[in-house]
Order: C-alpha cells, then sequence, then structure tokens
C-alpha cells in the first residue's frame, strides 16, 4: 500500500507541445509548481522525437501546430507507447464538436481548454496518472500470470517425465493390447498400467483420478510404483487392489479418489478375472460376436478403509482371440461442438454394430472421432483393449541384467507353512518368491521359479487340500461350479497346512534350489498317474491333470512325489553364464 | 463590438502568483509572440490566404485568453470565422481593429509592470 501511495505522489516527467512561447511559458511553470519535470517543445515533430528519446509519462499536445499539427503528431505518439498506456491530453481552445471528436479518434485521451486553469489541470493530471498505474499493474499482472502460467506448464513437463519414469509403459506395447492415452493424460487425472506377471499372464490397471493438474498426477504416481513393484514380484490383481486402496485411502483428502479397474489375465487358464470400482462398464467380446458387460460392482479406490475393502474380482472364461475393452470417463463424456455427449449409447451403439472384421478398439476410436468432429481439442480420453492369445505367441519377461558377482547368499535353507484359514486369505508366494531372488544367479529366473512355486502351491490348495477335480474346469458350467466349490471347501481347512522348505546350495558352474511341498491332503496315486508313469490311462487323475505337470517336468532338473503324493520335492538348476535356451535340452 | 474588458485583472493576478518572479518574461514573451502572430495575419491577408488566416487568428485567440486579454481574444475569434468563412473581405476591418486592442492591451500590462 505505501509503495502505491509514493508511487501516485511520484513526480511526473511531461511533455508539452505548443507553438504559443507565452501558453508553453504557462503551462511549464504551474507543472513545475506542481512538482513535475517538464519537457517542452513547439511543434509536432520535435514533439515525437522528444517522446522517443525520453520516453515521457504523460504528454500535453496543441491540436494546432506548425511542422507537425497535434493529430498527427498524437498519432504517431501513440505508436510509439506501444502497450505502455500515455496519457496523452489536447491543449485546445477548441469548441466545434467535430474537431474534438478528431482529437480523440487520433488517440487523444481528453482536451484541456483554454484559460488554463491550474485547479482542473492539477486534478487531470492526477487522475490520468491514476489511470496510468492502474493499466500499468494490470499489464505487470498479466505479464506475472503469463510467466506463472508458462512456469507452471514447465513444471509439468517435469513432473511427467518423472512420472513417465516412474510409471513408463510397462508392458502396454505388447503385440495383444491396443490403448489411447493422450500424452497429457496424466494431468487429466488418467492412468493405465499394465505388466507382466512372472509366471505368465498380464495385470492391467485404468484409474481416473478425481480432479486435475498437478493433484491428480500427484496420486498417480503411488499407485505406479505399487502397480509395477507388486505386479513384478507376482502378486495378483487383488492384491494390488488392496495395497492401492489402502495407499489411496491414506494419502488422498477427502472427496479425491480415484475411480479404477483392474484386470488379471490368465492365458493359461483361458481366464479374465475382473474388478471394476467407479469406471464406466468394461466389456469383454468374443469372438463369436457376443458381448458381456463389465460393469462397476465397487467404489473407487481411496474411500473405504482397508478392512471394509472389497476386492474381490469377477472371474469370466475367455478364450484366445475374446478381447475386454476399458475405457475411462472421459471417453463417455467426448462431446461434439452442441454439446452432446458420446454416452454409453454411443459405446454399445459402436459395440453392437461390430462386425468379425473389425478391431473393437479401432471402432470405439473412429466412432468417438466421427462423434465429436475436432478430436483434437480437450483430448480427455483414455481406452484400452486386450485380447487374450495363446501364451507362446507372447514375448516373455526379459532376462534381468546378468548377476555381476556371487553376492547375496548361496547356502540356505528355509521353511514356511501356512495353516488354516490362512490358507484361504494369503498367497505366500510373492514373500516365497523374495526369498529366491535375493540370490543374484536365481534372479533372472524370476519367471520360471515363480511359474515352479505357482504349479506346486495350487496343486497342493486346490487338489491336496481342498480336493477339488480339475476337470470340472473344462466346461463352462463346471467352471463356475469349480470357483464356487474352491471358496465354499476353504472356509473349512482345520488342521490342514501347506509346507515349503526351500534349499539353496551352490555348484561349481551354477545353483542348486531344492523345493519341497508338503500339504495335509489325501494324495493321490502317483505311481499310476498319466503324466508320471508310463503309458496312459484313461482315467485322469485329478492331480496335477495335463499341463500342470508337464510344466513342472519340463522346468525342473528332477520331480520326485513322496509318502502318498501329497509330498512333492523338485531341484531346479541355475548356471553362471549359460541362459534359458540352453535349458530345454 | 465585444463589451469584454481590456484586461482581465483576477486572471492576471493569479498568473501573477503561478509565475513569481518570471511573470515579467512570459508579459515580455506574450508581447513578441503577439507581434508575429499579427504579422502572420496581415501576411496571411496579403496572400490571400484564408486557411493560414484562421490558424493564426485561432492560435493567437489561444494565447489572449490564456493571459488575461479578453476583448482581444474575442477579435481574434471572429477573425478565425471570418478566415474560416473565407470572408477576408471582412478580416482587413478586424486586423486593425486587432491591431488597436492590442496596443491597449500592452498599455495596461505595462501599467501593471509599473505598478
Amino acid at each position: 500500500m505505501d509503495d502505491s501511495v509514493a508511487e501516485h505522489s511520484r513526480p511526473l516527467r511531461i511533455l508539452i507541445a505548443d507553438d504559443s512561447d507565452s501558453d508553453r511559458l504557462i503551462l511549464k511553470t504551474l507543472l513545475k509548481r506542481l512538482g513535475h519535470e517538464v519537457l517542452d517543445v513547439a511543434n509536432g515533430l520535435d514533439a515525437v522525437s522528444v517522446f522517443q528519446r525520453e520516453a515521457p509519462d504523460l504528454v500535453l499536445l496543441d491540436a494546432l501546430m506548425p511542422v507537425m499539427d497535434g493529430m498527427e503528431a498524437a498519432r504517431q505518439i501513440k505508436l510509439l507507447a506501444g502497450e505502455r498506456l500515455v496519457p496523452l491530453i489536447f491543449l485546445t481552445s477548441l469548441s466545434e464538436a467535430g474537431a474534438l471528436a478528431r482529437c480523440l479518434e487520433a488517440g487523444g485521451d481528453d482536451f484541456l481548454g483554454k484559460p488554463y486553469n491550474r485547479i482542473i489541470i492539477e486534478a487531470k493530471i492526477k487522475a490520468f496518472n491514476r489511470m496510468r498505474l492502474m493499466h500499468r499493474t494490470l499489464s505487470d499482472q498479466r505479464d506475472l500470470i503469463r510467466e506463472r502460467n508458462r512456469q507452471l506448464t514447465d513444471e509439468q513437463e517435469i513432473a511427467k517425465r518423472v512420472f513417465d519414469n516412474v510409471a513408463h509403459s510397462g508392458c502396454l506395447d505388447a503385440s495383444n493390447i491396443r490403448y489411447h492415452a493422450s500424452p497429457q493424460s496424466i494431468f487429466n487425472g488418467d492412468v493405465l498400467f499394465a505388466s507382466p506377471r512372472p509366471a505368465g499372464g498380464m495385470l492391467i490397471f485404468m484409474g481416473d483420478f478425481t480432479g486435475h493438474g498437478l493433484p491428480a498426477a500427484i496420486g498417480a504416481m503411488p499407485v505406479a510404483e505399487i502397480f509395477y513393484g507388486m505386479a513384478n514380484k507376482g502378486f495378483n490383481g487383488q492384491d494390488v487392489l488392496r495395497e492401492i486402496n489402502q495407499k489411496l485411502k491414506r494419502i488422498l483428502p477427502t472427496g479425491m479418489f480415484c475411480c479404477g479397474a483392474m484386470i488379471e489375465a490368465d492365458f493359461k487358464l483361458n481366464q479374465l478375472q475382473v474388478w471394476n470400482g467407479g469406471l464406466p462398464d468394461g466389456w469383454l467380446i468374443r469372438t463369436s460376436g457376443e458381448l458381456q458387460a463389465l460393469p462397476s460392482r465397487h467404489l473407487p479406490l481411496g474411500i473405504l478403509a482397508p478392512d471394509q475393502f472389497n476386492a474381490d474380482f469377477e472371474r469370466v472364461g475367455a478364450a484366445p482371440g475374446d478381447r475386454v475393452l476399458m475405457m475411462t470417463d472421459g471417453f463417455l463424456e467426448s462431446a461434439d461442438s452442441a454439446g452432446n455427449v458420446f454416452g454409453e449409447q454411443g459405446v454399445t451403439g459402436t459395440l453392437d454394430q461390430l462386425d468379425g472384421g473389425d478391431h473393437p478398439f479401432d471402432a470405439m476410436m473412429s466412432a468417438v472421432h466421427r462423434f465429436t468432429g475436432n478430436f483434437e481439442d480437450g483430448d480427455d480420453l483414455t481406452l484400452c483393449c486386450l485380447e487374450m492369445m495363446d501364451e507362446a505367441g507372447l514375448a516373455t519377461l526379459p532376462d534381468r541384467a546378468a548377476p555381476s558377482a556371487l553376492a547375496g547368499p548361496a547356502e540356505w535353507r528355509c521353511s514356511y507353512e501356512i495353516r488354516e484359514r490362512t490358507l484361504g486369505e494369503f498367497s505366500p508366494l510373492p514373500l516365497l518368491l523374495h526369498i529366491c531372488m535375493e540370490v543374484p544367479g536365481l534372479r533372472r529366473k524370476s519367471g520360471e521359479i515363480y511359474t515352479l512355486l505357482a504349479e506346486l502351491y495350487n496343486n497342493a490348495l486346490e487338489h491336496g487340500v481342498l480336493e477339488l477335480p480339475s476337470e470340472w474346469k473344462h466346461s463352462p458350467e463346471g467352471f463356475g461350479r469349480y470357483y464356487a466349490e474352491r471358496n465354499r471347501r476353504l472356509a473349512n481347512v482345520e488342521g490342514h497346512y501347506i509346507r515349503f522348505t526351500l534349499h539353496h546350495s551352490l555348484k561349481p558352474d551354477g545353483g542348486r534350489l531344492r523345493v519341497i511341498c508338503e500339504d495335509s491332503g489325501q494324495g493321490f496315486d502317483f505311481h499310476n498317474h498319466p503324466s508320471v508313469a508310463t503309458g496312459n490311462s484313461p482315467t485322469m487323475s485329478g492331480r496335477y491333470a495335463g499341463r500342470g505337470l508337464l510344466l513342472l517336468k519340463r522346468l525342473a532338473e528332477t520331480i520326485r512325489f513322496h509318502e502318498q503324493g501329497n509330498h512333492v520335492e523338485i531341484v531346479y538348476d541355475w548356471q553362471f553364464a549359460r541362459t534359458a535356451e540352453n535349458r530345454d535340452d | 463590438m465585444t463589451d469584454k474588458p481590456h484586461l482581465d485583472e483576477e486572471a492576471l493576478a493569479e498568473l501573477r502568483d503561478v509565475m513569481e518572479d518570471e511573470f515579467e518574461v512570459l508579459i515580455q514573451t506574450y508581447v513578441a509572440d503577439s507581434r508575429d502572430r499579427i504579422r502572420g495575419l496581415q501576411e496571411a491577408l496579403r496572400a490571400d490566404d484564408s486557411d493560414a488566416f484562421a490558424k493564426t487568428a485561432h492560435s493567437f485567440k489561444g494565447s489572449c485568453i490564456n493571459i488575461g486579454a479578453p476583448r482581444l481574444g474575442d477579435l481574434c475569434l471572429r477573425a478565425e470565422i471570418a478566415g474560416k468563412e473565407s470572408r477576408l473581405d471582412d478580416a482587413s476591418g478586424l486586423l486593425d481593429d486587432i491591431a488597436r486592442e492590442f496596443e491597449q492591451v500592452i498599455a495596461g500590462l505595462d501599467g501593471l509592470m509599473v505598478g
């Protein structure tokens, strides 16, 4: 405030142009006595050149002058001033309205009549100085806003680079994924992550944070970290989702949350697991053309406390070629120039008209494109399509960098047992994988190790402890029955356990991991099992049916069953320099 | 003829107050300036240039009003109008009136200086 008072009373530099020597002398003396600095000239041409040289704050111009008159001088001075407001007051005894109007048209801001009245002169100079300062304040603020805006854009650019480093695109570029996300989508609050799972299959997360700009982007950072960190370690979609919800609940302010969907694709079992909390309906598009909605059945992430959060996935069988489509709200809200939105009708209309050759992703993108007309403006939509496929067709997890030296534990043994209720609530796989990954030589084999552990564990649980017959899974009705029964039996596991014993030791050219998996189930007749015994038996036993055992045999050096078949021991060897391509021969 | 006074005593008193020591310089400047203007009017009349006549009369009018010589200012206004309307026949008589009135103003101003 003090500054502006000082600014308002600061002496001004005033230019006077008048060809009448006596008038000029009077005005100059008057202004000097008011404390201002005065520059005076006798014609318009001099006025322009002095203005250019001295940049006065205010100009008083006689309208009629020799050489160059006041009108022309006014035009040139206003041009020179540019964005700066330099009040220009005509000194005149003109009284004809047309002549006065011409003075204003030439750029004048006001008139000062003769005879000069010092009270009026002082008041006008003060008034115009106020206007000049206000204009300057506005210009300064506009410049400041412009600068801030540039800064904000720079910061967003940097934030985006940081975010991209954390979030990267995972396996979004895999051949079975198509997606669209605007490059700035993170600042719309949209996120899309995809990661291969160590034992095969994929995990995809799509999220849409409330709000826009940096606040929305900040929430996305921990989600990216959790997603990629946990997916990499073999956690399943449920675990990742629980962790994301818990984290967001803790860090997001009330009223901010994240609508999201998680898709866990298992290409081996030909099944999809879907969780949708607050996103528009997802769609499963089967090769037959049959459509199945995958609607939101949960509250968005970051709202419910961990103990109230429901991470139950919907499980659907899906064969190679089936596609699942997910989108954010921005997709439905895409509007045409009249403000009509694409909406759910737009989506279902497009899907209903799909014919066999159309990729649903392309169909949706071009439909929304057609609908909105000017698609580039305000692109705020994220769309992702995942296609089920034969796992063999997909590139597996890339081998990590080779171990540099023999750091980490080499000779160790551990035993881990989960019991009773915990069997249904907790998967020991990430923990066991984590222990194995402490061995540098095993780290690049995380996919194979995970697959071994997962096969052993799932067989011990589902067929050993729960005694579920795997052939149920071969028909669509049985598929549902299998999982319903699985849940029912998991509630009744008193006295049951699954115990893993891991033993690692070094060998001259690498190392050996021995895994023993024991369970409390009945076991099975492994002596006559078609995959174990020679010769084919027409009746497939429930346990280690089909590919499970074959997979174990392919990955492990040896596999042996003990006791009544509820005690499995496998040996897995790794070599220092050689890699997986040598294993299968 | 105009009924305005030769000199506006009040305006002159205020000018003296504003100009302080420079009041005399102002009066001398005005007188010299006015002589130039009258010469300018005569030249314009000789050249039959009604536009220049009107402009010079206009400027002359302004300085007369400012200095406190309202009757002379009024004559200048008439001259300006005559010039604008290209009635230079009337202007010749007006110019004589202006010259006469100017002598009156000088006399009055001289009186002020002495006083």
